[in-house]
């Protein structure tokens, strides 16, 4: 199971990279792709938004169900991957780049203490 | 719920990658690499499923095609032997008990396949209304694993490891040989919309066998393929499940399956309901849809016509052939030529009626 040490996790399965300028970048991770096979559609959220941390901003569907997806963070959107409309299998072929979901601006920095690092998610996704 | 049951294949499937899941009281697997791509390959090439899950059960006595006639929608009858056909089981008020494939063996001898979450129903449903023939209805379903070989590389693959006549083996028909050197039915079926076969075997060789097709179809583009694929290919198909498109209260003139009704003949369980149905018209009826999206609408997602509830969804999943989400819905029949849309998170989503099969399909060739 590949889970990369430099980023953070939700129990959701969703993961958030901290960029510079408190922004980040958001996905689902492998486990999740993996366990939702063939993703056929993910809905995104418009430019602008704002989520609260835990708040639901998207829904990923694969052929055998709808998942939603949950913000890590208390964040505003800053970018949607608009490649994912005509070829959401890029979740599934990489999950933790071509897959990613939404940028964001991050509103309280402190809010990443609250969140798994890879060992923590380890566990989460231990099936 | 008593604990899942194992296919003779269930070593097989899971050696090979399959995400078992449990599936009409089976561990079944639902894919090996992925839906969609074993799918294609069953479109392009060749499938591989194990359908062992299916039940079998064998109706003989002098009186077995008489009682067949009386039981299932169909014309048994005039069946010849060796011949396959698809026919309903339908109640009293003209609901299907199950839908099933009927092999005559022999003049008084039958063998039907029946669906897995409905084997233990149908049997004790035939046994009692066997008691006024002389036939015997007998569950032999631990008698035979069941391996679908389906695509149009299909009998390329199966010709390397038989000696049966393959070019004189015509859709809907059956012969009994040898594959891989182990004994079995060889049938001209399936529920892919492809040309196929489905092979009942041994369950001491169905291993054997699943393995020795996947080693020389590899060449022709054989995958192993899941009950994903299986339900998206039968889908696109256009071709009924039980319990989604009929069940014991959605019936033939609903479902749009007169064809397996024969009310010419003597009269059979359910045939004076279908009737009534028939020249009344049914109050719901089955339509097919495409949506012009890849969000797939699921089952039991409401339709909406004119902001009215006036149905649910029975199937969806995603076409990979068509790129899109399709499916089917059971509907108010006044209501199945409206503008039809579904309630998708607070989003109305159009559905626009389809023909079916949704693609050009030519399981015959």
């Amino acid at each position: 199971m590949n889970i990369p040490e430099d980023l953070k996790y939700t129990k959701e399965h969703e993961w958030i990279k901290l960029l510079e300028n408190d922004e980040a970048i958001v996905g689902i991770t492998d486990f999740a792709q993996s366990s939702l096979g063939d993703i056929t559609f993910v809905e995104v959220p418009e430019v602008g938004d704002e989520f609260d941390a835990e708040g639901t901003f998207g829904v990923v569907e694969s052929v055998k169900a709808a998942s939603d997806l949950y913000m890590p963070i208390d964040a505003e959107v800053l970018a949607v991957n608009e490649e994912l409309e005509d070829s959401p299998e890029k979740v599934n072929q990489s999950a933790f780049g071509e897959g990613w979901i939404v940028k964001i601006k991050i509103k309280d920095p402190g809010q990443l203490d609250g969140l798994l690092d890879a060992v923590g998610y380890a566990e989460v996704a231990k099936d | 719920m008593s604990k899942p049951r194992r296919t003779p294949l269930y070593d097989f499937n899971v050696a090979h990658g399959g995400r078992m899941v449990d599936f009409a009281g089976w561990e079944m697997p639902v894919q090996f690499k992925s839906i969609v791509e074993e799918h294609k390959a069953t479109r392009a090439a060749a499938g591989l499923f194990d359908v062992s899950h299916m039940g079998e059960a064998i109706v003989e006595g002098p009186q077995a095609t008489e009682f067949l006639d009386f039981v299932l929608t169909n014309h048994i009858a005039p069946m010849e032997r060796g011949r396959v056909l698809y026919s309903l089981m339908c109640n009293e008020a003209g609901g299907v008990v199950d839908d099933l494939l009927v092999y005559r063996k022999a003049e008084d001898s039958y063998l039907l396949c029946l669906n897995a979450a409905n084997v233990a129903k149908d049997v004790a449903w035939l046994q009692e209304r066997a008691a006024d023939f002389e036939a015997v209805v007998t569950d032999v379903s631990d008698d035979y694993g069941l391996i679908a070989l389906q695509g149009p590389k299909a009998f390329e693959v199966l010709a390397k490891v038989t000696e049966a006549d393959l070019d004189s083996l015509h859709y809907y028909w059956f012969v009994e040989g040898e594959v891989c050197g182990a004994k079995c039915i060889i049938s001209r079926t399936g529920y892919t919309g492809e040309k196929g076969v489905e092979l009942f075997v041994s369950p001491s060789d169905a291993e054997r066998v699943a393995e020795t097709l996947l080693e020389v179809g590899e060449a022709e583009g054989l995958a192993l393929a899941g009950l994903g694929a299986r339900d998206s290919l039968r889908l696109e198909a256009g071709y009924s499940l039980y319990g989604h498109e009929i069940d014991d209260v959605v019936g033939p003139v609903a479902a749009k399956l007169m064809w397996t009704v024969k009310l010419k003949k003597d009269d059979f369980v359910g045939k004076a309901a279908i009737e009534k149905a028939k020249a009344a018209g049914p109050e719901k009826r089955i339509v097919f849809f495409k949506t012009g999206s890849r969000r797939i609408v699921r089952a039991d997602a409401e339709v909406l016509a004119n902001g009215e509830k006036v149905g649910h969804v029975v199937s969806g999943t995603f076409s990979p052939e068509l790129n899109e989400a399709i499916g089917s819905a059971l509907v108010d029949s006044d209501a199945a030529k409206a503008d039809l849309s579904v309630d998708i998170r607070g989003k109305a989503m159009p559905l626009f009626a389809a023909k079916i099969p949704f693609l050009p399909l030519n399981p015959q060739a």
